[in-house]
């Protein structure tokens, strides 16, 4: 599973914040922090307000805060959609 | 200077203002559309997501929620009508206008009551000058949509359609807006915005893809009423958007062909001015011969 990796997209209502692959992706639902790996089953949360830390394939980590919105995963897509969303 | 000619030059330099002004107005038009455009293709990626999440979640839970169903009985609709502030942009409000008066006729003679909900100067202006009342209306900003407009929109009519009946509350919610299909058309149309169709998407799922199996994160309930607010903001965001990038591209159009008027009135004054003149230098030739012509002959009777 290592070779394989999460095709990432992060939107706000605006804008594509940043798209790009990466090797794991941490954000704050309203249950708590999910952590989302290659591979992880289809799924909708709803994001509370936070940040969303991605981690790209060469171990850098990028930091976003994410404002009201949703996550939605699927066959390693993941797409994070906010109503506010920037690079930190 | 004969009267006539002076009249002229009046009319050949206020069309000169005139055109000076449309021909800077298209200028910042021409520029903005292409801003507009760059907006709309911005936050479609958001729309899109928006709308497969709703779909994907639509599909696959056959909760009813109170977004999603069709009511028993529809009583009363409600119209947001999207113009703009400003005027000289051609027929685009008048359009919009004209379609939202097609859509009234429509809904009432289906026995439902209809309320309206203004953006833009213009459909406001259109409404206190006929003494018609609307629920609510937003002014200002329509050639730079933000989102809170669009938000404090969705939270209204959202609010208004969770409303019972009795207390006002409406059943149905339309939006006329203008699309902005190219430079040289823009089309108004009519979105049943709710109850959700949620089919009419910005970009429909195609028919052949399966939507996976989710999980629901707290469950199904909450990731719909957290995601319909959002897709209603996102869908009116859009609709702001495009009428923004639609009243550029009418004002362009309109300013061109003002432009054009202008330019065409102008040549057409010059040439009677120079007729004008022309005439009136030939009368004082005549004149100054005649006059020379009768000083001659009287000075041969002497």
């Amino acid at each position: 599973m290592s070779e394989k990796s999460l095709k990432v997209e992060l939107v706000s209502a605006d804008s594509s914040v940043w798209s790009g692959a990466a090797k794991m992706v941490v954000a704050k639902t309203v249950e708590g922090e999910i952590g989302l790996l290659p591979g992880h089953e289809p799924m909708l949360a709803i994001l509370s307000s936070g940040e969303v830390r991605v981690t790209l394939p060469e171990g850098e980590v990028m930091k976003f805060s994410a404002e009201d919105g949703f996550l939605s995963v699927e066959h390693d897509v993941v797409t994070v959609v906010a109503r506010n969303a920037s690079l930190v | 200077m004969g009267a006539q000619l002076r009249v002229y030059r009046q009319k050949i330099k206020s069309a000169q203002t005139t055109k000076k002004i449309t021909r800077a107005m298209e200028l910042i038009s021409a520029s903005r559309i292409y801003k507009a455009q760059q907006r709309v293709a911005a936050s479609t990626p958001y729309s899109r997501a928006v709308t497969r999440a709703v779909s994907a979640v639509a599909t696959y839970s056959n909760i009813d929620h109170p977004l999603t169903t069709e009511p028993e009985s529809i009583d009363r609709a409600a119209i947001v009508i999207f113009t703009s502030d400003r005027g000289l942009a051609g027929a685009f409000s008048s359009n919009v206008l004209k379609e939202t008066e097609q859509l009234s006729t429509l809904l009432r003679s289906q026995g439902k009551d209809v309320v309206y909900y203004l953006v833009g100067r213009k459909s406001v202006g259109y409404f206190n000058f006929r003494r018609r009342t609307a629920r609510k209306q937003w002014i200002g900003g329509t050639d730079l949509p933000a989102f809170e407009t669009a938000k404090a929109i969705a939270d209204a009519v959202v609010a208004d359609f969770g409303t019972d009946f009795k207390d006002g509350g409406v059943d149905e919610i339309h939006l006329v807006y203008s699309r902005f299909v190219s430079m040289i058309s823009q089309v108004p149309e009519v979105v049943r915005l709710l109850p959700l169709e949620v089919v009419e998407g910005v970009e429909p799922p195609s028919k052949s893809e399966v939507f996976p199996l989710y999980e629901f994160e707290p469950d199904v309930n909450k990731v719909l009423d957290a995601l319909l607010p959002v897709y209603i903001e996102s869908r009116i965001f859009n609709a702001m958007l495009q009428s923004a990038a639609s009243e550029h591209a009418a004002r362009q159009k309109a300013m061109k062909s003002a432009t054009d008027n202008a330019q065409k009135l102008i040549l057409n004054y010059t040439r009677l001015s120079n007729q004008a003149r022309q005439s009136e230098i030939t009368q004082q030739i005549s004149e100054i011969v005649g006059g020379a012509d009768a000083l001659s002959t009287s000075g041969d009777e002497d």
